[in-house]
């Protein structure tokens, strides 16, 4: 069973968003998404002041397995990447929702964030798969 | 309809996660794969490999339809328990399956091949018995267990049936021995000294857990992968086919062209490819770069002619990604790889990577 915490919205390709106290959002992919997708060994990061729309691609995770795209899930500009994945791509194995984020993105309209899965829609969107 | 191995539940009960392969149903890994790799390497892994097909070669010229069906010579098996690998060709020098064949004598050969080609690898060996005094029996009843890496021998010996651990633990590598229906073989696919173990389904699932209880860590298609191409072993489908011959496909060692009397199945074909001497060629690439070596992704040479990765990975030894790839001839020491849009810098080397847990580069 995957661990989902309900501080934060999901997006159903498997990224999660954590609205932070300045107003900016942390993004990271899924406990679920990284059991799915095994050993990660490279992460390619998005471009601080890089500006995307909602579901862009923006960053590519790869396994053992395979590469996976990730999502933007609000429209915005990156202001922060996780520069710690470039050596250390375990870190979302280990710790998906904190020390394994992947980028900060200071979004244009927070209330995008609504139309994302709650903790819940979302754990059952994966007990669906 | 998806079939199971005799382990199905066994690996089940061990919480491994489970995908198709090639109309199977079988582990990927119990957990994760650098590990399960790291095992082979350094100690001791097994997979269950029950999904291969086993065909027994029997009659009175069974020597002299191996000679005809394969590319490699059984003529050079003369030790009994001796094995080959070879190409199973079409007229064309396609290859229509890599397989083993294990000298038992004159009149039986037992032959191991791919799963995912069992139909096809039948009804062609049938279709060439058609001339000689032979049957093919197929064992669909065995099982069986590949054990792998420095310390697989010390824990599998003393778990065979009583004479046939003795035996086993004195054969030299690419020979086996056997006693009823267990068969070991001291071959594999992972480029680490061990055993590939035939046995009868209903005693696998009780030997497998022995090997558990000594402290054999179960592993995944995953890390078979990994291994094998480490290795630089190909794998059918991905590294070749019917569509590709032996010497474009790294296999070239694997044909005896002496004696030149003997005839095999697709030889006219690959003389006349071998005279025309534009063959691709099969390489080793190394990235230089970041990234991940994958299936299909294009190589570009510095002349600006194209080659394909056939396989490709991440190396848990070397912790880089590394790959197999077909391209032109005239490639130099190092080539770009499109990864997504973007030219990578790879290093061109022998396709043999790590074996017997050193890096061979």
């Amino acid at each position: 069973m995957s661990n989902t915490p309900d501080d934060r919205k999901y997006a159903d390709s498997h990224e999660w968003a954590l609205l932070e106290a300045d107003g900016n959002i942390r993004v990271g992919i899924t406990d679920y998404a990284q059991e799915l997708l095994g050993d990660l060994v490279f992460v390619e990061l998005p471009e601080v002041g890089q500006k995307l729309v909602q579901a862009d691609e923006c960053s590519v995770v790869e396994s053992v397995k395979a590469a996976s795209d990730i999502y933007s899930p609000v429209t915005g500009e990156i202001v922060a990447i996780n520069n710690d994945l470039e050596d250390s791509p375990e870190a979302i194995n280990d710790s998906p929702y904190e020390d394994g984020w992947i980028f900060i993105i200071k979004p244009e309209d927070v209330s995008e964030l609504d139309n994302l899965l709650d903790a819940e829609s979302y754990q059952n969107l994966t007990e669906d798969e | 309809m998806t079939n199971k191995t005799i382990l199905n539940s066994a690996h089940r009960e061990l919480g491994a996660r489970m995908v198709d392969f090639g109309g199977w149903d079988m582990p990927v890994n119990y957990g994760s794969q650098i590990d399960e790799h790291h095992y082979v390497r350094q100690s001791v892994g097994m997979f269950d490999v029950s999904h291969m097909t086993v065909v027994d070669i029997n009659g009175l010229e069974a020597k002299a339809y191996l000679q005809h069906l394969l590319a490699n010579d059984v003529a050079k098996l003369t030790r009994q328990g001796k094995a080959l690998y070879s190409c199973m060709l079409n007229e064309k020098a396609g290859i229509i399956d890599d397989l083993i064949v294990y000298f038992l004598d004159e009149q039986n050969y037992r032959l191991v091949v791919n799963a995912s080609t069992r139909d096809k690898d039948i009804a062609w060996l049938e279709q060439q018995a058609e001339d000689f005094d032979v049957t093919i029996n197929e064992k669909p009843t065995l099982a069986m267990i590949a054990v792998q890496g420095p310390k697989a021998r010390q824990k599998v010996c003393p778990l065979l049936p009583e004479r046939l651990g003795l035996a086993a633990a004195e054969i030299k590598p690419f020979s086996a021995c056997w006693h009823g229906e267990w068969f070991v073989g001291r071959t594999g696919y992972t480029g680490e000294d061990g055993f590939e173990i035939i046995l009868p389904e209903d005693k696998a699932e009780g030997f497998w857990k022995q090997l558990i209880s000594v402290g054999v860590h179960p592993c995944g298609l995953g890390a078979r992968d990994t291994l094998r191409l480490e290795a630089g072993m190909n794998l059918y489908g991905q590294d070749m086919d019917e569509s590709k011959h032996p010497i474009e496909s790294g296999l070239n060692w694997t044909v005896a062209w002496e004696p030149g009397v003997r005839n095999f199945v697709g030889k006219q074909a690959l003389l006349s490819i071998k005279e025309q001497a534009n063959s691709d060629k099969f390489v080793g690439l190394i990235l230089e770069d970041k990234g991940v070596l994958r299936g299909h992704q294009t190589v570009v040479l510095d002349d600006g002619s194209r080659g394909e990765i056939t396989s490709g990975g991440y190396s848990p030894t070397m912790e880089r990604s590394i790959a197999f790839a077909r391209v032109p001839a005239n490639i130099g020491k190092t080539c770009k790889i499109d990864i997504r849009g973007k030219l990578k810098v790879a290093r061109v080397v022998k396709p043999c990577f790590v074996r017997r847990g050193e890096v061979q580069i």
